[in-house]
């Protein structure tokens, strides 16, 4: 590391939570020099689960969800300009108005975006949302509230399940066209995908699975419905394109980072590798756009796009730039996320999608309250309760201790003979949208030859050339 | 004042829903919904619900903003 770890200049790209909690981290660990904050949206920092809850049930208006601070981050803030370019050669941030900020050390925390729909002049007829922006959810919940005949949803994973919710809520008719078997399948795997179709159908969405949106149709620029892949067609005035998320990694290109559309890979202390696998020192990375090896999964890459990794994933970073190399932190945060739908409320630790068979622990389908356990090779990696969270805390024990799968029958409200079965999870390599957690580990993303032009060695990332 | 809560820690104790009930509600058996702008009145409740969340999970502060130098 140059400098003193305390002092010299900070620059944080991206102004959401990881970026707001690793600028109040770095003043609470003692960072007394300039710290800036770069943001591609005008606003400061704001919370994105509500979005697709309570502004689309209409309890809060979209533009009251920004965060709370823990404390004066002391920034300088340069909100409404996103980043282009970084050399780190000469360790310098490039602004889409022409600014190089100069850094040294740089938090990589620019998240994701949602996936827009892939024929843009369908895209822009009107009625064609996606939901990802304090923008979006304030336009989305506007058309609710004018009561449209029907809204297409496209794509079942937690956003565009929680939107159907919130429509069927609003007594709104809602179709859900989901390419996978079931909704939530790239999460939870196909059992408990069998469970979210159910509840589903119950609060009656008109769910349509194994089909894709082969068109979406307008008349006079406005859109009127869509086209299915089996032949089929629906009537919408309203369609959200919830086909998950894109890595906001594009900007890094020629930086000779080890970044690309699965993320920006780093080692377990939050630092940058370059593309060829060296760590860097000065360079590090939080949140959703982060790809990180982690032990309790085979040290495989995994990118997370939860709100609880982005906060402790923020904290390590954050840590790890002003303190000296032996009092430096590794991020092994067990993953967890939640989500509320159709009445339940589902919470997650581990990676289910890391798993070869799950069973019913405790509750039932039936019941509507139920954990599924998810185990690997014998050994437990995941659990998912609905309408059961007390008993997480219990299975995240079991998991980072390692504890064998299927595990010890112990809760009076497990049934008789638990059977493990399938957890029927997708090949991740096909997996077009949906997961909360890409397993990234094993898929490079790039290729490329290094051409050494004689000399003694003495390369730059512009030297490089990409076959 | 503006709050924020970790839903991961979240268990459904629902002691917030009895401090302060304009602010926080259960949506269903277990999910807390909540505003995040707390409005001038309903500070004070909040600051109870703090207090009396037994996981700790909620955080209030000040809008993080542009001006906080």
């Amino acid at each position: 590391m140059t400098g003193e770890p305390r002092g010299g200049r900070i620059v944080v790209v991206g102004a959401s939570l990881a970026g707001l909690r690793a600028a109040e981290t770095l003043r609470a660990k003692g960072f007394a020099g300039e710290l800036t904050i770069v943001g591609d949206e005008p606003r400061p920092p704001y919370d994105r689960p509500p979005l697709s809850k309570q502004v689309l049930l209409g309890r809060v208006r979209a533009q009251d969800v920004g965060l709370p601070r823990r404390r004066a981050v002391d920034a300088r803030w340069r909100l409404g300009v996103s980043a282009t370019g970084l050399d780190p050669s000469v360790k310098r941030v490039l602004l889409a108005d022409g600014d190089r900020l100069r850094y040294d050390r740089l938090l990589i925390a620019t998240g994701t975006r949602a996936r827009p729909w892939p024929h843009p002049e369908q895209a822009a007829l009107d009625g064609v949302l996606t939901l990802r922006t304090v923008d979006d959810a304030g336009r989305l919940a506007d058309r609710l509230d004018a009561g449209p005949r029907r809204v297409l949803v496209i794509g079942a994973g937690f956003t565009g399940s929680e939107i159907a919710s919130a429509c069927r809520e609003r007594g709104l008719e809602v179709t859900v066209v989901e390419r996978g078997p079931a909704p939530l399948v790239g999460a939870l795997g196909g059992r408990l995908g069998a469970l979210a179709a159910d509840a589903q159908r119950a609060h009656g969405v008109d769910l349509r699975c194994g089909v894709t949106v082969s068109e979406l149709r307008g008349t006079d620029g406005r859109l009127t419905g869509a086209e299915l892949s089996d032949g089929s067609r629906i009537d919408a005035d309203v369609a959200v394109v919830a086909l998950g998320a894109v890595r906001n990694t594009e900007w890094l290109t020629g930086s000779g980072l080890a970044a690309g559309p699965r993320g920006v890979a780093c080692d377990a202390g939050c630092r940058a590798f370059d593309m060829y696998g060296i760590v860097t020192d000065d360079i590090f990375v939080a949140g959703d756009v982060a790809r990180f090896p982690h032990p309790l999964f085979e040290y495989q890459m995994i990118s997370l796009e939860h709100w609880g990794n982005a906060v402790a994933q923020a904290e390590v970073a954050a840590h790890n730039m002003v303190s000296a190399g032996p009092d430096r932190r590794p991020h092994l945060t067990v993953p967890a996320f939640w989500s509320s739908q159709f009445g339940l409320n589902i919470k997650s630790v581990g990676v289910p999608t890391f798993s070869d068979q799950v069973m019913i622990a405790q509750g039932s389908p039936q019941e509507g309250r139920l954990v599924a356990v998810y185990g690997y090779r014998g050994r437990v990696t995941a659990a998912v309760s609905v309408n059961r969270a007390k008993w997480l805390e219990h299975y995240r024990h079991l998991i980072e201790s390692g504890a064998p799968f299927p595990p010890r029958p112990g809760a009076a409200d497990g049934p008789p003979a638990p059977v493990p079965v399938p957890s029927d999870v997708p090949d991740p390599a096909a997996l077009s949208h949906g997961p909360t957690v890409a397993l990234t580990g094993h898929l490079p993303d790039l290729r490329l030859a290094v051409v050494h032009r004689g000399g003694p060695v003495d390369q730059h990332p512009h030297d490089q050339e990409h076959p | 004042m503006q709050i924020v809560v970790d839903l991961n820690r979240c268990q459904a104790y629902a002691q917030c829903v009895f401090m302060a009930p304009e602010v926080f509600e259960l949506h269903g058996e277990e999910t807390l919904m909540y505003l995040p702008a707390v409005p001038p009145e309903q500070q004070e409740r909040v600051r109870r619900a703090v207090a009396a969340c037994p996981v700790q999970a909620i955080l209030p502060g000040e809008l993080a903003s542009a001006d906080d130098r």
